[in-house]
């Protein structure tokens, strides 16, 4: 999901890298605050320092919805939950698909047929089936997440080499060794980048899925509720929270995929 | 330790319709602790044959027999090094070593003393800790060797274990695998493709025609070691083989 193609961990402020780096993202603040005081108009677009302000109090209340944090772990809660359900699914169906031949024709067919549904496309159906509520919001969260755990896994268990699997045999390994010891170590690379992915999308969903009609709290309810209440100001602020958080957890996804899967990239 | 290969046949049905004939009747009885080279061109089935003594493909006709015992599956007394690396790259080379016996439950002291004993037995030691990918590829091939002796098994079988390494580097290991083989006692098939390695390596060399693998040639090899490459004697022998190879029966089918 990364847009920087160079790791910029060992370069310095002025480097030539850097300096590219924050070019972009100054010109958009410059021109953003010079259009803000031209139009003059906050419920358009406001001007920085309101959206700071917002920033910088994250615990006082906004508008009776709750303040920026509190609503924060709510909708981390609803990602962190329907992620896991998706993660429990995907994982042992993928890793069977790609080990068995007859699991893999029985499900394959519809698994192609579900995945180019947009997740957003299942809100009327998990509104009719869960009604508005926590159940809903999980299940449009863990559709939006299971797609790429599950490619994920069938790409990095069809990757582990017969070569491994067939050592561990000649040195005594029952399936289940073969399974745990080899299968699993040698896809989780690959298995992780599929949770990284799918957290993601996740993250998006939930989102999304605040949005839904009769939804009381969240990042998404928060922003919506701001728009009907012309406090763009407080929608910037939020849109912010909430792509600091993503960048934040895919940092957290990297990090873990440099310290312990890092033999991937350096095996051949 | 008695291995014995009785009329092995192997057919492969390729696309669906035509039959293959991969190995026709091979039989080889392997006296315990001796060096075997299987000998042959490309695609005449000698890893194929290597893969049914160690269990993990099935002979069309025939069978392998370890101690009264068929073979049908993988077996704890017959170890396999492959040509392509085999180790698992996200263990260490002493977790690596150790893996057959964690299988076998043995415990984690024991682990320890038996993998130092086959580090440094193969001058492996200062690289109990790195990684697959740190070592050099003849080191690498050491590493697997060492991973299939550590579970102690009778025989080893070796599929063109050094064809990807450097001239040097595979002179070098050859040299090594005999010193091992002689403090081991393990009776070995290597399979391979090259006079040179034979002659050097084997007490005996089964040589086989192209497909369908038929064994054509049994030559002994009865020159002391170590050998010396440089030497008459092996020229003499390495000119021997060649001969025999060549004749027709050995390279048409």
């Amino acid at each position: 999901m990364g847009f920087t193609k160079r790791g910029g961990s060992d370069e310095g402020l002025l480097h030539p890298h850097t300096l590219l780096k924050v070019i972009l993202p100054l010109l958009i603040i410059i021109g953003w605050e010079m259009i803000a005081i031209l139009l003059n108009n906050e419920f358009i677009l406001p001007k920085l320092e309101s959206v700071f302000a917002v920033l910088l109090s994250p615990t006082a209340d906004i508008l009776g919805y709750g303040n920026l944090i509190t609503n924060a772990f709510t909708s981390l809660e609803r990602v962190i939950l329907g992620f896991l359900i998706a993660a429990g699914l995907a994982i042992p169906l993928g890793i069977g698909m790609a080990r068995s031949d007859s699991m893999n024709d029985f499900f394959d067919s519809t698994m192609q047929l579900l995945r180019p549904i947009p997740p957003l496309a299942w809100v009327p159906l998990a509104l009719a089936w869960f009604k508005i509520g926590l159940a809903s919001m999980i299940f449009i969260i863990a559709i939006g997440a299971f797609f790429p755990i599950l490619l994920n896994t069938l790409d990095g268990v069809k990757s582990v080499k017969r070569n491994w699997i067939e050592s561990a045999e000649l040195l005594g390994a029952t399936r289940r060794e073969v399974m745990l010891k080899v299968i699993v170590p040698g896809a989780a690379p690959t298995i992780w980048t599929g949770l990284r992915v799918g957290f993601g999308i996740a993250w998006m969903c939930v989102v999304a899925a605040e949005m839904m009609p009769g939804t009381n709290s969240g990042l998404g309810y928060l922003i919506m509720s701001s728009y009907n209440w012309g406090q763009v100001q407080v929608i910037i602020a939020g849109m912010i929270v909430i792509g600091l958080i993503g960048i934040g957890f895919d940092y957290l996804f990297k990090a873990v995929d440099r310290r312990s899967f890092s033999w991937r990239e350096l095996e051949r | 330790m008695t291995l014995t290969i009785e009329h092995l046949s192997k057919q492969f049905v390729k696309n669906g319709k035509e039959n293959v004939e991969a190995l026709l009747n091979i039989s080889i009885d392997v006296r315990d602790e001796e060096f075997i080279c299987i000998l042959g061109p490309s695609g005449c089935g000698k890893t194929t044959l290597l893969r049914i003594i160690a269990g993990l493909d099935h002979p069309t006709s025939g069978r392998v027999v370890i101690d009264g015992t068929v073979i049908d599956s993988p077996n704890r007394k017959l170890g396999m090094i492959f040509q392509d690396y085999s180790l698992y790259p996200w263990r260490t080379v002493n977790e690596n070593i150790a893996f057959g016996l964690e299988l076998q439950g043995v415990p984690k002291e024991q682990r320890a003393a038996i993998v130092q004993k086959y580090l440094e037995l193969t001058g492996l030691a200062e690289f109990g800790t790195s990684y697959p990918y740190e070592l050099s590829g003849g080191m690498r091939q050491r590493v697997a060797v060492v991973r299939a002796l550590a579970i102690d098994p009778k025989v080893l079988l070796m599929d063109e274990p050094f064809g990807a390494l450097d001239a040097q580097t595979r002179n070098k290991l050859q040299y090594d695998l005999l010193d091992i083989w002689g403090k081991t006692k393990k009776t070995v098939l290597f399979v391979t493709h090259s006079v040179d390695e034979a002659v050097f390596l084997a007490d005996r060399i089964i040589v086989l025609t192209p497909r369908p693998g038929m064994i054509c040639e049994t030559i002994l090899i009865d020159l002391p070691r170590p050998r010396d490459r440089t030497s008459i004697e092996f020229a003499k022998f390495r000119r021997h083989v060649l001969d025999l190879i060549n004749q027709p029966k050995c390279s048409l089918s």
